[in-house]
């Protein structure tokens, strides 16, 4: 396969803009989808990252997101509901070059493709995983997901449904994923930050990413991207930063033994070096992030965290197979006439 | 030493509790008789449970073994020796030990306990003059004597009865006067770690061979000369076995790694072991988090350009159907074998069956045909894996391949090919032609209706591909109603058409028209192939033809149907290909079905080709 940009006439390498990732489907998501948003940022960070596109595949399972690799101009596979981690799988094992995107949602990764995303995350496989989580069923046109909230009001769910959600960065860090991180489809600069950090990351990248279903779930996540209330309900985490949030930055994370809480910076009695220092690599303190999980509505809730909760470097499982196989060629023989004879065989006359 | 007594065929089953060592006992056996040049068949029996509670009548593991101076195809209807180790092993098997047959007992299995265990009544004893006076009977403290002669080994009395297994294969040696230097060098590489465990052995094997040539007086030896087997170099293999040597030969024949996604599932997980131990061939296996994920990540493979190929039994094809399908409509190369069992639902996993002929076929959503091929022998997966490939590489689409556990745990002597007589598959991936700006339409068909193969990373050829009904050529999704017929009826004419490009069905033995044509598929080929000699030879004027190819039959299929009065087909199932054929080809052809887990027997078919040849 090829590693190298294609040649543009003159010798030089053709350096692909955001446009040039875009397929010549028409986009079929309906008006006003946080899908076009997360699609535009993909195909800038792509650009932004000089991918070529014959070296990229993105696969996806089925639903609203999953259509997404129709609209790339990349390889592409729209296979089944739930299944596309398996098809990744075998595609990284097949050609562990290739920069592989797995597109998937809420109903997709966690609810009949719970199993495949939990073996994904633990094998670590070199490639991306998207779920644009919108809290809803929207090709099936609107009944409650995995991740909807409970008493949430659907068509299948007349009186509210009774299902606890999944905490998907919890399921993430419970299924020993080597990246976690949480970004919005409508806060570009973040979501490109946060695609950046994925591909950078040698293992499986698990990027949630909070997506508005603006006919059958319209404002789900309005109270983490809507200026007004934003800066309250939600956390950006840096490295190495102290966990610092709230308007005017009036507002920090401090740790109370084993407990988190929220303390008020401008009342005096604690300081910005009081604080929680975000540590991306501490897996304990990452496992507590995911437990920042309150209905932002709540008094006192803490607040929402975006951004890389949790990194760890570990050999990807294709690098251990490969290594395997390295190994076996390097003491055994590749006859296969010894192979067929095997170790006993007789002579008839 | 009296004289021997000739044997042209013997069938003996090793019957005993799981834990007695009768697999091993039987596979030494098995490789022993190999090598004086009787042609053989075998047949485990084995309990589903792991270890099922000693002594009791589900626990019991047998290992079945025909052997003879004469073709053999079948590891044998009834035996002419039984080995029974306990009362549970003599309870399950002397229904089919022949008349005047000869038992072979540790009567040290036989105590108050093993009794109540087997279910006898109170006070009942099997092993009575009485009650075996029409057998010959050997007696033998086995347990007893193996202790004796392992006194002073150091071993703990667990291990020493462990032993007791090579006892009674010394016997046999001695019976069937044999060398037991083969067996003995086996055991010094098994146990080369374990000089204790060795020595044991050994020494408990030659007490059994001493015992027998010490208590001469009271039976005799036999021999069985070698059969008229065709010259050539031999080796003794399990279908399994056959079929992982297959995928690994036809991925180093295409030039493609070979990929294997599977769950563990029995009696298909040994294809996942053999295949884990050839990673110097490049073989990449995948053991999977389940059935979906295994056949989804072949298919993934199969996309980056690799040879995918997954395996599974009845109950795992049924999970991986949906995935079939895409693979179908997406029309990339795979392999799925499905080792059948008994089913429906989780069945009879241990014991064979051929009830999956339809779910192969028609096992999925929408129209979606796809080449199914079978086995019909240990040594023929071999061959027929390697089919599989050629197939699902040659013309772009998922195959399955049958076998069953029969098959599967059978062994029989093969005269192997040379890998250098083994044509290349030829498979060519799509490249872009420089100086070409046309768009590359990813369903374009050839003259064989076959797309090309474009994998990710190939130069200027990036395009998408999924399970929505594609648009003729370009592959765009594509609602148009007429289109969807078209690509519905394309699909369906692409592999028709592979008949082209396969042999035409010959006929096994026997007539090229007569009274009757006993047709097959998979693994009752033996059965047929035997009675059918048998059969010629009294005057009757059949015939023998066995299907390797069933989605698409041979082309010449049609022609062979109507060259006889009756067809018969004779199936471990309730007459699935029966069905195929009436539908096809409008011949009102006759049944005969065995649906009890275990192979039909000669007699059997012998009895229902006589009832069609009588009316």
């Amino acid at each position: 396969m090829s590693t190298n940009p294609p040649a543009s006439g003159n010798g030089q390498p053709v350096v692909l803009k955001a446009k040039d990732f875009a397929s010549d489907q028409d986009v079929r998501w309906c008006p006003g989808c946080g899908d076009y948003s997360i699609l535009k940022q993909i195909q800038s960070v792509f650009a932004e990252l000089g991918l070529n596109k014959d070296d990229v595949a993105v696969i996806s399972g089925i639903g609203c997101s999953s259509r997404f690799p129709y609209y790339m101009e990349t390889y592409g596979m729209h296979s089944i509901h739930g299944r596309a981690p398996a098809f990744a799988s075998g595609l990284k094992l097949a050609n562990p070059e290739l920069d592989v995107w797995v597109i998937s949602g809420d109903g997709d990764g966690f609810s009949i493709g719970g199993n495949h995303l939990m073996h994904l995350l633990r094998r670590n496989f070199d490639l991306n995983i998207l779920i644009f989580n919108n809290q809803i069923y929207g090709l099936t046109k609107g009944q409650y997901s995995p991740t909807s909230e409970v008493n949430k009001r659907t068509k299948s769910t007349p009186m509210g449904s009774i299902d606890f959600p999944v905490n998907p960065s919890a399921f993430a860090m419970g299924s020993s994923a080597t990246f976690v991180a949480r970004s919005m489809d409508r806060d570009p600069k973040h979501l490109k930050q946060m695609l950046h950090r994925c591909h950078e990351h040698k293992g499986t990248s698990f990027l949630e990413i909070y997506q508005n279903c603006n006919i059958f779930n319209d404002g789900a996540f309005f109270a983490f991207t809507d200026k007004a209330t934003k800066l309250d309900t939600c956390v950006f985490l840096e490295h190495n930063q102290p966990m610092v949030f709230g308007k005017e930055s009036k507002k920090g994370i401090r740790i109370d033994g084993l407990r988190p809480e929220i303390v008020d910076l401008t009342a005096g009695k604690y300081t910005v070096d009081d604080l929680w220092i975000h540590d991306e690599h501490d897996i304990f303190k990452a496992s507590m992030l995911t437990r920042f999980f309150d209905d932002p509505k709540e008094t006192g809730a803490l607040p929402r965290p975006f951004g890389v909760i949790y990194q760890e470097d570990r050999p990807t499982y294709e690098s251990q197979l490969f290594m395997q196989i390295e190994e076996a060629s390097e003491s055994k023989s590749m006859d296969l006439d010894e192979m067929i004879a095997g170790t006993k065989t007789w002579h008839i006359q | 030493m009296s004289a021997k007594i000739l044997k042209e065929e013997v069938t003996i089953k090793f019957a005993g509790d799981s834990g007695d060592g009768m697999q091993l006992t039987g596979g030494l056996f098995t490789s022993n008789t190999a090598l004086t040049g009787s042609d053989l068949a075998t047949y485990p029996d084995f309990p589903a449970e792991i270890r099922a509670p000693a002594g009791t009548l589900p626990g019991v593991s047998g290992f079945q073994i025909q052997f003879g101076s004469t073709k053999i195809f079948t590891p044998g209807d009834t035996y002419d020796v039984l080995v029974a180790m306990n009362a549970a092993a003599l309870k399950t098997n002397l229904n089919r030990l022949k008349p005047n047959g000869t038992i072979i007992i540790n009567s040290d299995g036989f105590d108050k306990r093993n009794l109540r265990l087997a279910k006898y009544a109170d006070g009942e004893n099997p092993i009575s003059e009485e009650a075996l006076g029409d057998y010959q009977v050997f007696k033998m403290p086995i347990t007893k004597l193996t202790r004796e002669c392992l006194v002073d080994s150091g071993l703990g009395t667990k291990e020493q009865e462990r032993c007791k297994n090579m006892f009674v294969l010394g016997f046999l040696y001695w019976r069937y006067n044999r060398d037991m230097v083969e067996t003995i060098e086996f055991l010094t590489s098994k146990f080369s770690k374990k000089q204790e465990i060795l020595d044991a052995n050994v020494s408990v094997l030659k007490a059994g061979y001493h015992f027998g040539e010490t208590t001469e007086t009271f039976s005799g030896q036999f021999e069985v000369k070698p059969a008229p087997l065709e010259p050539g170099t031999y080796r003794g293999v399990m279908g399994n076995e056959a079929l992982v040597m297959g995928l690994v030969t036809a991925s180093q024949k295409s030039g493609l790694p070979l990929f294997y996604g599977s769950y563990p599932i029995t009696p298909a997980s040994d294809i996942l072991h053999g295949l884990a131990a050839y990673k110097h061939f490049g073989v990449k296996t995948f053991q999977a988090e389940d059935e979906i994920a295994a056949v989804c990540s072949a298919i993934g493979a199969a996309y980056g350009g690799n040879l995918g190929v997954t395996g599974t039994s009845g109950p795992g094809l049924a999970l991986k159907g949906e995935a079939l399908g895409l693979a179908m409509i997406l029309e990339l190369p795979l392999i799925i074998c499905n080792i059948q069992r008994g089913g429906p639902s989780t069945g009879l996993p241990t014991k064979t069956e051929q009830s999956d002929l339809l779910q192969a076929m028609y096992g999925r959503n929408g129209e979606s045909p796809v080449p199914v091929l079978a086995a019909c022998s240990p040594g023929d997966c071999f061959e027929t894996a390697i089919e599989a490939c050629r197939i699902a590489l040659q013309h772009m689409t998922p195959v399955v391949l049958l076998s069953d556990g029969y098959i599967a745990n059978s062994l029989e002597p093969w005269k192997f090919p040379k890998a250098s007589d083994i044509p290349p598959i030829e498979v060519n991936f799509a490249k872009k032609s420089s100086d070409n700006d046309e768009v590359y339409l990813p369903y374009k068909r050839d003259e064989k209706l076959v797309r090309s193969w474009a994998i990710p990373g190939t130069p200027g050829l990036a395009h998408r591909i999924g399970g929505l009904e594609k648009e003729a050529n370009t592959g765009s999704v594509s609602y148009d109603p007429a289109n969807h017929e078209y690509m519905v009826k394309i699909r369906e004419e692409r592999i028709e058409k592979i008949a082209e490009f396969i042999p035409e069905l010959q006929i096994v033995s026997g007539l090229e028209q007569g009274d009757l044509l006993i047709l097959g598929w998979g693994s009752t080929y033996g059965t047929i192939h035997s009675v059918v000699d048998k059969m010629l030879s009294q005057g009757h004027m059949i015939a023998h033809a066995h299907l390797r190819h069933i989605k698409p039959f041979p082309r010449n299929l049609d022609r062979i149907l109507r060259s006889y009065k009756h067809v018969l087909i004779p199936e471990l199932n309730n007459g699935q290909l029966s069905s195929l054929i009436r539908d096809k080809y409008l011949i009102d052809v006759k049944q005969y079905n065995k649906i009890q887990g275990m192979p039909i027997s000669k007699s059997e078919l012998e009895h229902a080709v006589l009832e069609i040849l009588e009316t």
